[in-house]
């Protein structure tokens, strides 16, 4: 049937390279400071406060104004429209603060000069007048001062709490606190504005969220959103840190380039980016858990306490997430999950891959590990006790039942490949071999929500022209920052035309192709754009069906897609003589394709509803080796079997599966976030905040899609969101650690390793439990 | 006085730059993307940390052209007189062909976001320039210094085996045209000192070991850079003005290794990678602890003397060397005196080096037959970390089983590196036995006083002091247990 051997067969599916791959390698790819600055170009940069909560009195700008190169300073008062980038729209983040300080980093004015150097050099000059006012940065201290919150509290419920607690025959009570982590975005955030005519500007943006920083320059500059045009080629790695973040420097930028009428460029350097930029939160979790003899868990009442920051950002929904997986993949017939989004004087903390829910999960992994310790039994026989029923025993504590449940063969499948059991053996033996090496193993389960909780946001578009040699140009409203979003998307179009990859033009992401976008975010970037872009897809393909049916007197229905074109009745049209002769016929080559995520809803009132579309499931083996005298230790070996549905691209699956768990091994052992008792963040740069290196990736790292798993829902391509699931894996490190931790006292005491795991957590822990079983 | 040029000269990529208009404090990093807007080079982190702005920088030695990977970000433009500079731009040919270290990385899906990923290019691109089929440890080790967020590293390590599958070592043109390479690198250079600007703005290129003893005797306020490794974040991260400046890195007299019979010399400029092979032939014991101090780019710049130099209570090889019993000679001009390596740090930020006097080298005596010596650095992070601290012992025990003479210090445990005198004079005249360490750890209060910040507490850091101390007897006594990491 195919005539042109040269067109390519389907690339859905199969292991496409990342589209900018070859630029990225040769330096060719550009991000926002590589573009070509227009003729006089200004750059501004930030002050930051150096106080943790304060009064400001007066801020003397004399010897900022009289500094070489300096163009003008921006505060509160040069603000047109409303000194405002909260995304909650709760009027609770100023971009400069006015009268009031409430964290150390917090911006207070900006200075615009002729170079970057020359704005950042006069920044450190003004003379700020404070009155310091008491302050608290973390959990223990907001509570302790009355736990003002920054946004309601949620609370998720189901069954009888007091009651199964009361009768369950066994209790622990506890709680973790689980850290933070910054972005470590390699390339840091950034904002470049280019004033047009009117009203108009033109922003470049680093962000995941191009129509928020539409929204917020429109409003900071007190315009109409159709004025406003942002675009986004690729970002240098966002992990959530440029879904509002980035709001604030585009707002300065626009404003200074309005002002002045010239193009303006901000670009904070490593140390502000980390101060002035919110971080994932880290949490205490207190909790209390009645089960039985056999671990099987009964009732589950917790608090999930979060250092919000001075704002509210997106903290209501982080600290929503976290309940939403305070089940992990366990089944709980009783559970009552409280969330304190706590007010605190630190930069306000944002979204970062997982989005609360790696917090929720690791509490309630740590008290499996309790349960464990406490029956003498493997944490992976109490794991697998509580997991949720395929058929009874399914229903989450935001009453959702759970219908698509594979964790048993994920675990099962894992377990047999990883060779846990004789492992776990072997260690065992080894433990009681040897006195200062110790070392663990860990299974740990991943379950996943895929949607957005905001309703809402599960929607997306894309634009679709066809041009009259049949090349394709591709825009959605989805942003690249190196998970392969745009590459994915374009094998789906690519499928649905039945032409080559080479045959597709991804455009830049921006706002006047594709409008009222939501977040590249919650993993849904493929699930809702290759959707859309289908849709596209879909409208034009009916056309040009009807065209050829008219064209080659044939049934609509005898008009087959095949590659390289489609088949008409006897004849095979090329696809690129197909469109040329429909354009001369006037047919509409151009689509706007649209998708919104089906069967979803949610009640944040009542804790009830179905706020997410699918799950997606994961497990990792960890085995490690620690130093009893110094609690340094080594990752030894990682097996991963997780579930991306049927791939879109293996390859740039597993590419974020082996950066996802790195990444959340990162925040669970080495990335700590320390503020000293002024409040000023002490761990801002690469040399003080420790990300994983090359050598800290497990020597033996399997990795491996659960190739037999299908979405039950009709996706795209029937795949799974991929993003933010396998970050979680690495929870298994901490339970791997523990064992080990947990091996100086014979595994009869739970370690309860807060997290980071770092070195001095592992010896600290090993120091705890040789006391408590000395007794 | 040497003859006086006033033009900072080299070869960036084919083109041959001739800068008589310098600042002291310019970095490459910023000359090649605002100046020469050659932006493929990106800005990570400013302070030689994350490895986005690799380039590789090459200089002849020993009548052969090497190339060491480094961070622009903290390389001062007129330290490279006399080199040639390879950016990310230079790789693919000129008909846009990727070379295969770049092929390799597309083709291992090595990149994700892409921003770190011209500088792995380029660290990967060093390393197959020295071994073309690098074992996995060559390769991580080659990448200690890059950051990745994306990744998980993984399909780059992938991509750095198999670079040689895309391609041979001896058809790069940085190989193959290495001869006319050398010929015009060394043509650069006449011979002569270079000067350019006054005041705080001078920069000063000295033409020999002894022409910068004479300038710096001459001009004291100065500041010597050798690898700008601690010198360049001043200026990137604290702003701070450091003109003018001496520039030594060049000196190949400060670049040389000595070894006689009772010791091993190294001069002031000589690199930690460079420093690496004779250290591991005299003593093993440091080669482990070299690997994990920073990352390749960092030990590619940063010197031994500057480690010493700048005084720093962290530094990695105080605590080692003053257990070895090192000394190190100062010079002024020609006046030139020796001093225990731990005389050298008087208190935190002050050391006994007058104005006008600089380190010149620093001698280590071989380790007597009989002398047991270990070295342990604790960090948060295992590689590409400042040490949490950083314990030597050296021991000698008499023919009756006592301890004869102890030799213990630590960096991260003072505001100087120090000996741990109280301890050692607790275990001299013992027997090195257990309860002697037990009562030689009780003394390590009276020693050090660690302080808590990001990187350990100060319980931490007491605790574990002690705890290496009984490592090291372990060690000495046949039931050590050290952590390995075992990779292909």
């Amino acid at each position: 049937m195919n005539k042109h051997p040269s067109i390519v067969r389907s690339t859905l599916h199969e292991s496409s390279k990342h589209d900018s791959g070859p630029k990225h390698v040769a330096g060719a790819a550009e991000y926002i400071d590589d573009i070509v600055e227009p003729v006089g170009t200004m750059h501004a940069y930030l002050a930051l406060s150096s106080r943790a909560h304060a009064e400001i009195g007066s801020i003397d700008f004399a010897a900022v104004k009289a500094a070489p190169g300096v163009i003008g300073v921006l505060t509160a008062a040069d603000v047109p429209g409303e000194n405002d980038v909260s995304p909650s729209h709760k009027h609770d983040e100023p971009i400069f603060a006015e009268g009031r300080v409430q964290f150390w980093g917090q911006p207070l004015f900006a200075v615009v000069a002729e170079t970057r150097d020359q704005a950042r050099r006069a920044a450190h000059l003004a003379k700020v007048d404070y009155t310091d006012l008491p302050f608290a940065t973390n959990v223990r201290a907001a509570q302790a001062a009355g736990g003002k919150l920054v946004t309601e509290p949620l609370k998720l419920e189901r069954g009888d709490v007091a009651a199964a607690m009361a009768s369950a025959p066994r209790r622990v009570r506890g709680s973790i606190a689980i850290g933070g982590q910054d972005h470590f975005y390699l390339e840091g955030q950034i904002a470049m504005a280019i004033p047009g005519e009117d009203e108009d500007v033109t922003v470049f943006a680093s962000t995941q969220h191009p129509s928020e920083v539409q929204l917020m320059v429109a409003h900071v500059l007190g315009i109409p959103l159709h004025s406003v045009t942002v675009n986004v080629r690729r970002m240098g790695g966002g992990f959530g840190g440029k879904e509002t973040q980035g709001n604030l420097f585009a707002a300065v930028a626009a404003m200074a380039a309005k002002k002045w009428r010239r193009a303006c460029k901000i670009r904070p350097d490593r140390d502000d980016d980390m101060t002035a930029t919110g971080k994932r939160h880290d949490f205490v979790v207190d909790y209390d858990v009645g089960y039985d003899d056999n671990g099987k868990i009964a009732a589950v009442d917790a608090v999930y306490a979060a250092r919000a920051g001075f704002s509210s950002d997106l903290s209501g929904p982080v600290t929503d997430r976290a309940l939403f997986h305070c089940d992990n993949a366990y089944w709980y017939p009783a559970v009552r999950a409280r969330s304190e989004p706590l007010y605190t004087n630190t930069v306000s903390n944002t979204a970062f891959r997982g989005f609360g829910g790696p917090q929720g999960m690791m509490a309630a992994e740590r008290w499996i590990e309790d349960i464990a310790y406490s029956l003498g039994k493997d944490p992976l026989e109490i794991r697998k006790a509580n997991f949720y029923g395929t058929d009874t025993d399914n229903v989450t504590p935001y009453h959702q039942t759970v219908e698509d449940n594979i964790v048993h063969r994920v675990v099962e499948e894992l377990e047999a490949s990883s060779d846990y059991q004789a492992r776990r053996a072997a260690i065992l033996a080894f433990n009681a071999k040897n006195a200062i090496l110790k070392k663990g193993i860990a299974l740990t389960p991943v379950k996943f929500g895929i949607s957005f909780t905001a309703t809402w946001y599960n929607q997306a578009g894309a634009l679709v022209h066809v041009y009259k040699d049949g090349s394709i140009h591709l825009s959605h409203g989805g942003t690249e920052m190196g998970q392969g979003l745009y590459i994915k998307v374009a094998q789906v179009l690519a499928d649905a035309f039945c032409v080559g990859l080479d045959d597709i033009k991804i455009m830049a992401t921006t706002t006047g192709k594709v409008p009222n976008t939501s977040a590249t975010a919650a993993s849904s970037g493929s699930d809702l754009n290759g959707m859309a872009a289908w849709d596209a897809a879909r409208q034009i393909k009916e056309r040009l069906v009807v065209h050829a049916a008219k064209l080659y007197q044939c049934d609509e229905a005898a008009v087959l897609w095949v590659p390289g074109g489609v088949q008409a009745g006897d004849q095979f049209v090329p696809f690129a003589e197909l469109v040329a002769s429909a354009y001369l016929n006037r047919v509409q080559l151009s689509a706007a394709g649209f998708y919104k995520t089906p069967k979803i809803h949610w009640d944040r009132a009542t804790g009830q509803g179905h706020p997410f579309y699918y799950f997606a499931y994961g497990a990792s083996v960890s085995e490690v080796t620690i130093d009893t005298l110094t609690g340094e230790y080594i990752v030894d070996r990682v097996d991963i079997l997780h579930d991306v549905g049927r791939s879109l691209n293996p390859a740039i699956d597993i590419g974020q599966v082996e950066g996802g768990f790195i990444q959340g091994m990162g925040w669970l052992t080495t990335e700590e976030l320390v503020w000293d008792d002024k409040g000023q963040l002490r761990t801002k740069a690469p040399s003080t905040y420790k990300i994983p290196v090359a050598s800290d990736v497990p020597p033996v790292f399997n990795v491996k899609l659960a190739e037999w798993s299908v979405n039950a829902e009709p996706t795209i391509g029937r795949s799974k969101a991929v993003g933010e699931p396998p970050l979680m894996l690495a929870m298994s490190v901490v339970e791997a650690l523990s064992m080990a931790v947990a091996s100086v006292a014979d595994y009869a005491i739970a370690p309860r390793l807060d997290t980071p795991v770092t070195p001095e957590r592992v010896l600290m822990g090993c120091e705890r439990l040789k006391r408590e079983a000395r007794g | 006085m040497s003859a006086v040029s006033h033009a900072i000269r080299f070869i960036l990529n084919d083109e041959e730059i001739t800068l008589t208009d310098v600042a002291p404090d310019q970095t490459l990093l910023d000359f090649l993307r605002l100046e020469k807007r050659l932006r493929g080079s990106k800005e990570g982190c400013a302070e030689g940390d994350c490895g986005a702005c690799t380039v590789l920088v090459g200089r002849v030695m020993n009548d052969e052209i090497i190339y060491d990977s480094v961070t622009a970000c903290i390389r001062f433009v007129a330290s490279l007189h006399g080199t040639h500079v390879v950016t990310v731009e230079h790789l693919a040919g000129k008909n846009g062909t990727l070379h295969p270290v770049q092929q390799a990385m597309v083709d291992e899906h090595g990149s994700q976001c892409g921003f770190c990923t011209p500088g792995f290019v380029m660290s990967l691109y060093g390393l197959w320039m020295r071994d073309a089929n690098p074992s996995q440890g060559a390769v991580e080790k080659a990448l200690q210094g890059n950051l990745c967020r994306c990744t998980g590293y993984a399909p780059i390590i992938r991509a750095g085996k198999a670079i040689s599958s895309y391609g041979a070592p001896e058809a790069d043109p940085l190989r193959a045209e290495r001869i006319a390479l050398k010929a015009r690198i060394q043509a650069l250079n006449d011979g002569s000192r270079v000067e350019i600007g006054t005041g705080k703005a001078r920069v000063i290129v000295p033409a020999s070991l002894d022409d910068f003893a004479e300038v710096y005797a001459a001009n004291p306020e100065a500041t010597i850079v050798a690898g700008s490794t601690d010198v360049g974040l001043w200026v990137t991260k604290f702003m701070r003005n450091v003109g003018p400046v001496i520039f030594i890195g060049h000196l190949q007299e400060l670049k040389r290794i000595v070894e006689t019979d009772g010791e091993l010399q190294f001069y002031a400029g000589v690199s930690y990678s460079e420093a690496l092979p004779k250290l591991n032939a005299h003593f093993p014991q440091l080669g482990e602890l070299w690997d994990r101090i920073a990352g390749e780019q960092i030990r590619n710049m940063g010197t031994i003397g500057g480690n010493i130099a700048n005084g720093s209570p962290i530094g990695d090889t105080p605590p080692p060397f003053i257990a070895l019993g090192a000394k190190l000679q100062l010079r002024r001009g020609n006046q030139r005196r020796e001093i225990a390596l731990q005389d050298y740090f008087l208190a935190y930020g002050k050391q006994d080096r007058q104005p006008g006097e600089f380190v010149e080298s620093v001698t280590l005596p071989y380790l007597p037959d009989g002398e047991r010596f270990a070295v342990y650095k604790i960090s948060k992070r295992r590689d590409e970390d400042i040490s949490a601290l950083c314990g030597a012992f050296c021991i000698r025990l008499g023919d009756a089983g006592l301890v004869e003479m102890a030799r213990i210090a630590f960096g991260g445990m003072a505001a100087t590196p120090k000996r741990a005198e109280a301890v050692e004079a607790a275990l001299i005249g013992k027997p090195w036995t257990p309860d002697s360490i037990d009562a030689a750890i009780a003394a390590f209060t009276e020693d050090y006083q660690p302080i808590s910040d990001m990187r350990a507490s100060a319980e931490y850091r007491l605790l574990t002091a002690q705890n290496l101390l009984r490592r090291f007897f372990l060690e000495t006594t046949g039931e050590g247990q050290r952590l390995k990491r075992e990779v292909a």
